[in-house]
């Protein structure tokens, strides 16, 4: 698209056709308090040699090494730094899937492994060349469990990312879909109680995530002979898919998706990242985006090429199975070579790195009196802590100490005033978490301007420790 | 191949034999024809209703994605399971062994306005040279 400005001649013109003498009059109707007066306070254009030194100062300012705690959907692993090497050679950088099998055989490749890699960590039978993120990963799930069953109620786990929850909304508000939230139990696991009271025949899938938004591990085949009593699909979201490396697949689920950002995607302020989708095969038909597969060229040899391609959008239009379900290819690409370089002994060990830095900071910081982490369900490197204070005021303590310290779980579940969630990857030294448990330490023997007898507690996770 | 006497037809390009209350649906020759190589078939299952002129299932080629529609209202009582498996089958014979599915029809008179044979070659004549 050629972009085309227009000179104050040109401007002029305009005016004298529309009949106005100044562009504001255009702009009348938007309130002068909305509007900008005067000039954006910008410094001065500076030259390029100048930028340069304006980014870097800025640059050693802000790179003091911070140890990151925080979870909930985005995970600080290491990157080795061959990636970067291969992601930026010419043959491989773009952000899609090519059409051109003749031109495209590496990047196509690359993309069927990346579907191999998928099927074998979360043990369905087919994967896609990715989706846009976790979230729209989720959205196209229930969106493929909408069309297979073709009912119109969705259940979803209060425990489900929020931000996928919100997602989701926004993408069914108008098909006249019915959505159900399920509590959490103590454990910190959905209610399987209140899930089967949520389902009905209308009931099209149930959307559970594990390890759970709390860190917490469900147990898929309790969830799947529930949903599938009803004749639903189960949908398992996996946000830190690097717990696969570990946990039992969840192979009871009909469709398993979710984020892979934690496979060589750096965290980034929240993208770009990838999304995945895996489904039992019977439902490859009504699978959203593209599907690299293996095939033989006219002379026997072997090669790939996008397949199923005839129920997509730029050949089936208003009938295709999904019209907004763009792929990350170069993500994807980056999570393929990141599983390839760490492989399956190497994933399994830095699974069990994660795991006992993670039971390492939990015991620790359990031990410090007032302090508990409250849920009773397994978890893999992330869980829920209860402070006896704001979470706030120790996010800022922390942060002196260069501790990213987690997330205000308040932010999304009102019912937990003061619990943190705390990731503990293997970026973080043992050092760093003994700091961290200093800190706490400090803080819960403080005496607080709020005394905790005034904070009641509303949530159904009462006991520490 | 010729199109058979007693079936009749929709400008949609599907046939249907009615046999007391009881009809059997499928794709003409001109449409797998036009479709090439058929690799997937998708049917109601026993139990559904299909209405006349709304779409009931899909069948896929390797160069599209295409609906069915009924030519007749009424209750699906049965599917050519073969078809799951020998999609082909509807290249090799659409008039016979490659039948989709058989609904018992709710109302006769729906058939009354479908086409009969010379009428479709007629129809396929005509759109042929447009």
């Amino acid at each position: 698209m050629r972009y085309l400005p227009n000179s104050p001649a040109d401007r002029a013109a305009m005016l004298r056709a529309t009949g106005h003498t100044h562009i504001e009059e255009l702009f009348a109707q938007i309130p002068s308090e909305l509007k900008l007066c005067g000039r954006l306070d910008l410094p001065g254009p500076l030259s390029e040699p100048e930028i340069l030194e304006f980014f870097l100062q800025a640059a050693s300012q802000s790179s003091r090494p911070f140890v990151s705690l925080l979870g909930g959907g985005a995970y600080a692993h290491y990157r080795p730094v061959v990636i970067d090497a291969l992601l930026s050679r010419g043959e491989f950088f773009t952000a899609y899937t090519p059409y051109q099998a003749e031109i495209a055989q590496g990047t196509l490749q690359a993309m069927f492994e990346f579907q191999t890699l998928m099927t074998q960590l979360t043990g369905l039978d087919v994967a896609n060349a990715s989706l846009y993120d976790g979230s729209t990963a989720t959205t196209e799930a229930v969106l493929m469990a909408l069309r297979v069953t073709r009912r119109q109620r969705v259940v979803l786990a209060r425990t489900l990312h929020p931000e996928y929850r919100q997602v989701l909304e926004t993408f069914v508000r108008h098909q006249g879909v019915e959505i159900r939230e399920v509590p959490y139990a103590a454990s910190g696991q959905i209610d399987t109680t209140q899930l089967e009271a949520a389902m009905n025949a209308h009931t099209a899938a149930v959307v559970i995530q594990s390890p759970n938004f709390f860190g917490t591990l469900e147990s898929v085949p309790t969830a799947a002979e529930i949903v599938h009593r009803r004749g639903a699909l189960l949908v398992v979201t996996i946000t830190e898919p690097l717990s696969l490396a570990l946990i039992k697949p969840p192979r009871d689920a009909d469709i398993v998706c979710g984020e892979a950002q934690s496979f060589g995607v750096p965290v980034a302020f929240g993208g770009p990242y990838v999304g995945f989708l895996t489904a039992k095969e019977n439902f490859l038909r009504q699978m959203p985006g593209r599907l690299v597969g293996q095939t033989v060229d006219t002379e026997g040899r072997r090669g790939f090429v996008l397949t199923l391609a005839t129920r997509e959008q730029h050949i089936r239009r208003e009938k295709a199975t999904s019209n907004i379900c763009t792929n990350q290819s170069l993500c994807a690409l980056a999570a393929t070579i990141y599983l390839c370089l760490l492989g399956k002994k190497g994933l399994r060990m830095l699974a069990e790195l994660n795991l006992a830095k993670a039971h390492y900071a939990a015991q620790q910081l359990r031990a410090i009196p007032g302090v508990g982490t409250p849920f009773t369900g397994p978890h893999f490197n992330e869980f829920a802590v209860k402070i006896p204070g704001d979470v706030e005021e120790l996010l800022a303590q922390l942060r002196e100490e260069k501790i990213l310290g987690g997330l205000n779980l308040e932010r999304f579940y009102p019912e937990l005033k003061n619990h943190l969630l705390v990731c503990v990857t293997e970026t973080a030294s043992k050092a760093a978490l003994d700091r961290l448990v200093e800190v706490c330490s400090r803080f819960a023997a403080s005496p607080k301007l709020e005394p905790q007898a005034g904070a009641v507690h509303s949530a159904p996770v009462g006991g520490d420790k | 191949m010729a199109y058979p006497q007693e079936f009749l037809y929709t400008k949609d390009h599907e046939w249907i034999r009615v046999d007391e209350s009881v009809g059997t649906i499928g794709i003409t020759d001109y449409a797998q024809k036009e479709l090439g190589d058929i690799v997937y078939v998708e049917l109601p299952k026993p139990g559904e209703h299909v209405t006349a002129g709304e779409p009931f299932g899909t069948v896929e080629s390797v160069k599209a994605v295409s609906e069915i529609y009924a030519p007749v209202s009424g209750e699906v009582t049965a599917v050519n399971s073969k078809l799951q498996n020998n999609p082909e089958m509807l290249n090799a014979d659409p008039h016979g062994e490659a039948w989709l599915i058989r609904v018992r029809l709710a109302d006769r008179r729906e058939a009354e306005k479908l086409m009969a044979a010379d009428e479709y070659e007629a129809y396929i004549q005509k759109t042929k040279a447009h």
